[in-house]
Formats: C-alpha cells, structure tokens, sequence
C-alpha cells in the first residue's frame, strides 16, 4: 500500500482496554501498570479481555482480525457497534466517538451504519427468509413493499433466489449465511461486521462464500472488519491483517509484509504451515525499479501469485521477468528472490527474521 | 405442678409469670379431657416421668407460667388479625375484584342460555381452527354427545364456563408478569417463592380466607382461589420460554438496533410461544382441578356432583361426575396440545 491511495479511516479504536469482572474500572490501574493476563486473574481474579488495542479500520478495505479461540477478537468486534461496552479507551466512528452515544444514537448507529453477520447465522426462525432478508428496513420502520424489494434484490445477488417463502431452518447452514449476508446487506450500511462468517460451515461452502464476499466487495466496497481463526481465510480475504494473541495484538499490517517479516514467535509459528507459494504475490517479493532489465523472459503480473510464476518458469530459477500493473512496469523479478522467499522465516537467517 | 415450673423459678420470672391472665378458652386438650371428664381441676398433676418430658410448646409452659399465651391463644390471635384487617382489605379488593364477579356470572348464563344444538357445533368449530385435526375435532363433539346423553351437559358446561374465564384471566396477568420476571432478575428472585407457595400450599387452605372476605354467595370467591392455583404454570413458562430464548438471535436483534419493544414482541415473544402455550395448558389443567375443590365454596358444576356423591354417599353420581371430569380435562389438554403441536411447527 503506497500512501498515495491510502484510503480514509473510516473505524477507529483507540487504546482500548476491556477487563471482565466485578471491578473491571479498579483493575485498569493495575493494567496500566503493567500488569499482565496470568498475573491479573490469579491475583484479583478478573479477566483482562483485551489490552491496548490500537486498529485503523480504512473505508472500502476487508480488515480481518485474527486470533485463537479466547485471543479476544470476537470481544473486539463487538466493541464496534457497542453490543460490548469497553473498560477503557475509544471507538471513533466516522469522526464520532461512539461511546459519547446515548441510546437512541446508538441505536441509530445499528440500523444504519453498521450490519452484522455472525458465526451461528442468527436468522429469526420464525420468519421467512424473505422477511430476515429485509429485517433491518423493518426495524428502522420502513414500509414493508420497501423492506421485501430490498430483502429480495440482495437475496438474489446472494444466490437465494427462489427460496423467499422457506424458514430459515429448512435451509442448509450455507444458505443460511447468504440469508444472513442478505439481511446484513440489504441495510444498505457502510460497515458491515463479519464474526467469524464462515466459521460454521464445512470447507466446500467456505470457499464459496469467501468468492462471494470477493466479489460482493469488488462491486460495493464496503468497509469490513472480518473475524477469523483461520490463517487461509485472513489471507484470503484481508486487506490489512490483525494478529491477536491473548487479548494484544501482536503484529498488523498487510499480509503479505506480515508473511514475509513477521515479528513474534507466534506468528512465526502460526505461518509456518501454510502454502506460501500460493499466498505470496509477485509484488511482495520484485524489485521495485523501473529500469529497463536486461535478458528478460518476459512479463508476469504484480498481483500474480508465486505458484504461477513457478509454473510459468518451469522451475528455472536463473530466469528474470519484468512485472506488469495496469499496463506500466512496477519492478523486476528475480526468480532467485521467489525461491528465497518461499522458505519460511525461521529456517532463513537470522537478519532476514527481524527484518 | 408443670414440668417447667423449676426453669422459671430459676430465671427469677416467678412473678411476671402469676401476674399472667390464665383465663381464656379451654385448650384443645383441655376440652378433650373435659368430655371424658378425666381431669380434676386444681388437683396437683403428677410429675410425668423423663422419657414423657413434653416439648416446651406454649401449652407445656403455658402450664408452668401463666404469663405465656397457650397453643389456642395464639390461633385466635391470628384470627383475630385476619378480622382485623379484613375491612380495610375488602375496601381494596371488593372493588377490585368485583368485575370477576361479573364476568365468571356473565359467561356462566352465555354458556348456560345458549343451546346444545348450538354449543356442541361451536365448541366442535372452535376446536378445529385451533387444532387443524379432525380426530381432536370429533372426539370433542362425541364427548359433549356423550355427556348430554347421560344428563350431564349442563354441569359439564358449567365447569367448562368457569375455566374458560378463569384460564383468560390468568393468560392476562400471567403473561405480563412472566415477561416482567425475565425482564428483571430481582423480580424472579422475588417471585419464585411466591410461585412456589401458591404451587404447594393444600388447594383448601386458599379458600379459608376467601371465605372471610368475601360472601359465599360471590362467584369471585372461587374465581380467586382458582386463578391463585392456576396462574402460576403460565408466569414460570413465560418466565423461561423468554429466557429461553437463543441469544444469539437476542444479540443479532440488537446488533440490528431493535428497540427493546420491538426485541419483545418481535423476538421474545414469539419464540417463546411454545413454552407460553404449555403454560396455558398447564393453567388449564389446574383450573380444571381446583373448580372440582371449588364446588365446596359454591362453584357450580361437575364438582357439586362429585361433592353430592361423597355427602350423600351417592356412589354413581360421584363416580359419573368424576368420570366427566376426566373427560373434560382429556379434550381441553388434547385441544390445547394440538393447538400448541401446530404452532410448534409454524416457529420452525
């Protein structure tokens, strides 16, 4: 990401904190001292949810944040629309702190700035699909012809037409999420937050449902915050990447810079098993120059992935290409650079590591 | 001389003690003993041996110290007490309560003027629009038939007459207490031993103080006592069925920004529909049992037959009588389940 078309912040998290129990407000002080997760629940038996935490969520960018179970992610997102109440520090939406909100702002907030689809599809069961679909027209009262064109247009862009008049229930847990896409959709809100989407669903259909937000958000640009556990999915989907790790993040930044220069050991070990030919892109790995190159073998694109390079290179790894965006020359690649860059950081030296 | 005689002489309270009134009635036991006529006033008792000791009840010290109120004083004085409040509480409730009057009168001369020809069919139509079954449907016709056959339509009717608004009243204030107790964890905690009291408290003693404050001649008065018995299946349920609810859709509601009314009548309540509709049966049911106890405090109906054949000893009567109210209960519990088995599936 150049700083040139760097998009605006659209959600802001500032030095949030957030302790779970009884005296969560005392216990900021012994945070703030240093205090860490172990120390604090064995001492004064409250949790330290999430420390610290620090996110620019930039418009029209898939932010995903990424953690195990109990790293805090799932608290973090529903920090954004305030369905959990932070210990400490501040959500800036659009310029607005939303903690300053009363109730009806808040409200307001909810209906028309911010949709969410969750892990467990939380579609009423007593109403049809149709109905779910046009759900958030309905409760920001509009009318119900309003609420049905709405529900039906984003039902058939989810791929449900044909299925209005079925209870929720009646579908499979893939259909159930295009509903929930749908409904989250058919508010027609800026942000739309994404706790764990596609967590629930078996492999096949997570892959489709990760083409269709792909291509849902090539056409809307919507302003994400994405929840995942699943290392293939982030990388996948993100724009900028989140790591979180017991309540702090670890490292964020964009996944490929994070693939090649990751930070902490936990990270180190987190990325060690995945396929890094297919996730690492040619632009991450060239020479950035625009110099001519001499015995070239020809032209690959900058948003190309490894593994086709490979592929094109038959394996030659004395070979050159001149890489290629929107027509113009952004660099050079060195098949030997690829070659590099594919072994992942704990094997490489240890210069490399703390890059 | 009493057994605890020697605790008081030790305390010093001998004084205090014989400045005590010892008149009042007779105790229970006195009285007994007076109609065998085994007791001879004023003579010393013997000392009863140690493994007779008595508990140190009120009547046991009450015979050591004639300060201390006896077993009977004190049943009078709660009687006493009752009395005394019971005007000031008859201007509350009187008032209060007097449109139940009205209504368990009303629907019993509706129920009672409109004909068998009539009833039967509607009581048939009713039961197939809340059920869809026509196996329910015909049972309920055949079983009226049935009872009108053997001459006991009319108090079948009856008893059915009183359930019927006693059952509405208790959904009307039932409902709306059991959505407050989910509201509120400290009116659940509150109301749960009220609950429970109402659930185990012996079906007569509700109509003990019934009877004082209100005249028997008053239908309220076993209107009270039956909703008393029969409201408390309704608040639980709609207690838990709201709480029951999954809360990820309670958390999608919110994330979605619906106002808490619109989250209760939109959410809330509809998906606990099942759970409220088994507590209607259940209030059914119970409303079903206490107008057969009811009939003691004048509620018309089966329960008088039944009442009739313990009284007279009309062993026919009472069995018949008993035998029509099971059937009562199997078509309103049957209607009832059907009704709920159906919107079962329609919240699916």
């Amino acid at each position: 990401m150049t700083d040139t078309d760097t998009p605006e912040v659209k959600v802001s998290i500032r030095n949030l904190y957030k302790i779970f129990g009884p005296e969560a407000e005392a216990m900021m002080a012994y945070v703030r001292d240093g205090m860490g997760k172990a120390e604090l629940l064995e001492e004064h038996n409250h949790v330290l949810g999430l420390q610290d935490i620090n996110v620019d969520v930039r418009a029209g960018r898939i932010t995903v944040i990424m953690g195990l179970s109990g790293s805090g992610k799932s608290t973090l997102i529903r920090h954004l629309n305030r369905l959990i109440d932070p210990t400490a520090g501040e959500v800036i939406v659009n310029g607005e702190d939303v903690l300053a909100y009363n109730g009806a702002r808040l409200a307001q907030l909810r209906q028309n700035t911010m949709s969410m689809v969750f892990q467990k599809f939380a579609l009423f069961p007593h109403h049809t699909v149709l109905r779910n679909a046009g759900m958030s027209r309905r409760i920001r009262g509009e009318s119900a012809n309003v609420a049905d064109r709405e529900g039906q247009k984003w039902l058939e862009r989810v791929g449900l037409a044909g299925y209005e008049d079925y209870y929720p229930g009646q579908l499979s847990g893939g259909m159930q999420q295009r509903v929930g896409i749908a409904r989250a959709l058919s508010s027609d809100s800026e942000i739309m937050l994404m706790d764990e989407a596609f967590s629930a669903l078996d492999p096949l259909i997570r892959t489709d449902m990760q083409d269709l937000l792909i291509e849902l958000q090539r056409e809307l640009q919507k302003t994400i915050v994405f929840i995942t556990h699943d290392l293939d999915e982030a990388l996948k989907l993100a724009d900028h990447l989140v790591i979180l790790k017991d309540g702090a993040i670890v490292q964020q930044g964009e996944p490929q810079e994070i693939l090649l220069h990751p930070n902490d050991p936990y990270i180190i070990d987190f990325i060690a098993d995945i396929n890094r030919a297919r996730v690492l892109r040619v632009a991450s790995v060239m020479e950035k120059t625009t110099r001519e190159g001499s015995g070239l073998a020809g032209e690959v694109d900058a948003g190309q992935n490894l593994e086709s390079v490979i592929a094109l290179s038959e394996g030659d790894t004395n070979l050159h290409y001149r890489v290629m965006r929107d027509g113009r020359q952004v660099g050079l690649l060195h098949m030997r650079d690829l070659v590099r860059a594919l072994v992942p950081v704990e094997a490489a030296d240890p210069a490399r590591r703390v890059a | 001389m009493a057994t605890y005689d020697g605790i008081f002489r030790a305390l010093g309270l001998e004084n205090w003690c014989s400045d005590g009134a010892t008149g009042g009635p007779l105790t229970m036991a006195e009285m007994i003993a007076r109609a065998n006529g085994t007791v001879v006033e004023g003579a010393p008792a013997p000392r009863p041996p140690l493994m007779e000791t008595p508990f140190p009840s009120l009547d046991a010290l009450h015979k050591a110290c004639g300060a201390i109120p006896r077993s009977r004083d004190m049943t009078e004085a709660v009687e006493q007490g009752f009395l005394d409040i019971k005007n000031p509480l008859k201007v509350v409730l009187d008032p209060l309560t007097q449109p139940l009057s009205w209504m368990l009168d009303f629907s019993l001369e509706a129920f009672e003027a409109t004909p068998w020809f009539l009833m039967i069919p509607l009581l048939m139509i009713l039961t197939w629009f809340a059920t869809r079954k026509p196996g329910v449907t015909l049972f309920v016709g055949l079983a009226f038939a049935f009872m009108g056959f053997i001459d006991y339509y009319d108090d079948a009717i009856q008893t059915l007459s009183i359930v019927f608004v006693c059952t509405i009243i208790c959904v009307v204030l039932g409902v709306p207490i059991g959505i407050a107790m989910s509201r509120s964890n400290a009116l659940q905690r509150g109301m749960i031993p009220v609950l429970d009291m109402l659930q185990t408290l012996p079906t007569f003693v509700y109509l003990i103080p019934l009877i004082f404050l209100f005249s028997v001649t008053e239908s309220k008065l076993y209107g009270i006592a039956i909703i008393l018995y029969a409201i408390v299946p309704v608040i639980r349920l709609t207690d838990l069925g709201i709480r029951l609810v999954d809360r990820d859709v309670i958390e999608a509601a919110d994330a979605f920004g619906m106002s808490s009314r619109q989250k209760l009548w939109g959410v809330q309540v509809p998906l606990a529909l099942p759970n409220i509709m088994a507590g209607i049966n259940q209030t059914i049911m119970m409303s079903l049992a206490m107008v057969v106890i009811a009939s003691l405090v004048s509620a018309p109906g089966l329960g008088v037959k039944v009442l009739a054949g313990i009284r007279n000893l009309e062993l026919g009567v009472g069995l018949v009588a008993g035998f029509c109210i099971v059937l009562l209960a199997v078509l309103l519990d049957r209607s009832t389940k059907a009704a709920l088995s159906r919107i079962d599936a329609s919240a699916r």
